[in-house]
């Protein structure tokens, strides 16, 4: 059980205004992402449902029942912070027992829950370790063990990963999305790693200055956006936006193309262009050519490609991926 | 600070500071140790010759040695007490989000900057006495017969006096100390279903431990040689029940002019102080720790 609903949400910070209303279906079991560049409002529509934020106006149902008015503890949620948030001068063992304590659960069922959690998260050795002597990846799980343990209806991470370096982010990444298929709870992820987003989630939600700018699954997202800002955020590196050609309908404002579909040749294409900077990943090359009055486009080749910087190249791109865009830059289907 | 060149060099430019205030500390002691093993009293001119540890003998087997070593104990340990509680409370309702709160946080600091001999006289004068202190008024108000404070609880009196110096300073350090306490562990807390009073014994107040120990060190320095509070208000009685170590070491001195005596005390006074000390970082010396 973990069904939650947001109804005509909306938050005021005094005059500001950083959620419009604001309506969204988190289904029982599912990953949902919230991902969106700073400041759009994904962490406070979080920190709404988790109760550490007072909601200005509309409903927060957690179960079909209204939740807007209840305390944190009440509802039933366990959060992840950015920060771990652990209690640094409990040891692992005492940080992970603290909310089975604070819930009167006898001590016999908190070992037994402690033990139970420090085998899912490899934290059998650290138990009686303090915070301080753990490395950031350990503390992250420590972080998750004491909200497994609460057994609650969903979890809320917010940015957890952000703290890592990349290689550990992968792991852990890895290791939320296996834990999410073990548990089969509710998780609410917020991210503005986009990476993050479509390797993670069931459904995204794209947030952009207060508001929901699309939900759907990561491929959905990435085939079909709503609009530019959907297009631009999701997929990486992001996709090329270039201004409609003169042949085309008044209405098309911008077309895009994804880096990875557009073909190059040496001979013959839609767009000339010069060949700028050429990142080589090795199973691939993200190249930066710059076309003559519309500005630089990534295009993503193969890892041997024998290009140079400066050699003159030919663009085009298959009609059906490509994407067009209006004057509010909205899709054009 | 990287090299041995620049290591060698900075110790040489620390150098004169260092011996300056090892002069500073070593000179006075000395001299004090030599008085204290000298028959030297300002009333019997003459020959100042060598009496052993007769002075010593003379000071600790003194009662009024006893009385004023004990009232020292009460003196430290109540301020502490009543500046560690009250710093704690007022530095939690100073962390509260209230109208002018930068202007309250200022006044509440006003006591530290008053002078001990001037806070000390208000306190006698406008607050304590018995006559026409507020206190009195209040009591008589009441109905009740007002408290002679100076000579009824004349050392309870002193420990309000210098706790009221006092508790401004804590309060402000154990201010410092909740503001960089991290929001989010707050929150995890409200999460994992703590109360008020959970969060406070099991959050606030660890984190506060360094802080707290740091108040106490500090106070103690300073407490263990309160003076002129004493001086101002009761001179150390009525009989020895407000004299403390210091205050008796003043009288033996400068009011009996024995200065081998005095120096002998002071001498007690410092072992004391360091017993003091060794036994304060024994017992909370490792919240200071990383």
């Amino acid at each position: 059980m973990g069904s939650i609903t947001l109804k005509q949400v909306t938050k005021n910070f005094d005059e500001v205004n950083v959620i419009k209303p604001l309506d969204l279906e988190i289904k029982d079991g599912e990953f949902i992402v919230f991902v969106g560049p700073s400041g759009c409002g994904k962490s406070t529509l979080l920190r709404m449902i988790a109760g550490l934020e007072d909601t200005t106006s509309g409903n927060i149902e957690i179960d079909g029942i209204d939740a807007t008015k209840t305390p944190p503890a009440k509802r039933g949620l366990a959060m992840v912070f950015q920060s771990y948030a652990l209690y640094p001068h409990m040891t692992v063992r005492n940080n992970i027992a603290f909310p089975l304590k604070r819930a009167k659960v006898s001590p016999a069922e908190i070992e037994s829950k402690i033990a139970n959690a420090a085998k899912i998260l490899n934290l059998t050795d650290y138990l009686d370790r303090k915070p301080g002597q753990l490395s950031g990846g350990q503390r992250q799980r420590v972080a998750i063990g004491r909200a497994i343990v609460r057994q609650p209806s969903a979890f809320l991470f917010d940015e957890p990963l952000s703290n890592l370096d990349a290689s550990l982010r992968v792991n852990m990444r890895l290791e939320i999305s296996e834990l999410h298929k073990s548990l089969a709870t509710t998780m609410t992820y917020v991210t503005h790693d986009q990476v993050e987003a479509m390797t993670m989630a069931d459904r995204i939600a794209v947030f952009n200055a207060g508001i929901i700018e699309q939900v759907g699954t990561p491929l959905e997202l990435y085939k079909n956006p709503v609009n530019k800002f959907v297009a631009g955020f999701i997929g990486s590196p992001k996709m090329n936006f270039i201004d409609a050609p003169q042949n085309e309908d008044a209405n098309v404002s911008c077309i895009g193309i994804r880096p990875e579909h557009i073909t190059l040749s040496t001979e013959q294409g839609t767009w000339a262009g010069t060949v700028g900077v050429i990142e080589h990943l090795g199973s691939e090359s993200f190249l930066h050519i710059n076309i003559e009055g519309k500005g630089t486009v990534t295009v993503k080749a193969d890892g041997d490609c024998p290009l140079k910087y400066g050699d003159s190249i030919y663009l085009s791109a298959p009609a059906d991926k490509v994407l067009k865009f209006d004057n509010n830059g909205l899709t054009i289907r | 600070m990287a090299t041995t060149n620049s290591r060698t060099l900075a110790r040489f430019m620390l150098l004169p500071s260092v011996i300056l205030l090892l002069a500073w500390m070593i000179v006075p002691l000395c001299m004090t140790l030599y008085f204290s093993f000298i028959d030297y009293n300002l009333l019997v001119p003459g020959d100042k010759e060598f009496v052993g540890f007769l002075n010593y003998e003379f000071f600790l087997t003194d009662p009024a040695f006893f009385e004023s070593f004990f009232n020292t104990l009460y003196l430290v340990t109540g301020v502490l007490l009543i500046t560690i509680c009250g710093g704690i409370g007022l530095a939690i309702l100073l962390d509260q989000a209230i109208w002018g709160r930068n202007y309250v946080r200022i006044m509440v600091l006003a006591p530290f900057f008053v002078m001990p001999t001037v806070s000390a006289l208000v306190w006698k004068n406008m607050l304590m006495n018995p006559v026409n202190g507020l206190f009195a008024h209040f009591a008589i108000w009441l109905g009740f017969e007002p408290i002679d404070f100076f000579a009824q609880m004349p050392l309870f009196s002193i420990i309000i006096i210098v706790s009221w110096q006092w508790l401004p300073f804590a309060a402000l350090i154990l201010l410092t100390a909740i503001q960089s306490l991290d929001r989010e562990q707050l929150e995890a807390a409200d999460l994992d279903g703590a109360g008020p009073f959970s969060k406070f014994f099991y959050i606030v107040l660890p984190h506060l431990s360094r802080a707290i120990t740091a108040v106490i060190l500090i106070e103690t320095i300073f407490l263990l040689s309160i003076f002129a509070e004493i001086l101002v208000t009761t001179s150390g009685g009525p009989g020895y029940s407000s004299t403390n170590i210091t205050y008796l070491i003043y009288t033996q001195s400068l009011l009996q002019f024995d200065v081998g005596g005095g120096s002998a005390g002071g001498i007690v006074a410092v072992i004391i102080a360091n017993i003091v000390a060794i036994f304060l970082m024994r017992l909370i010396g490792k919240n200071l720790e990383g």
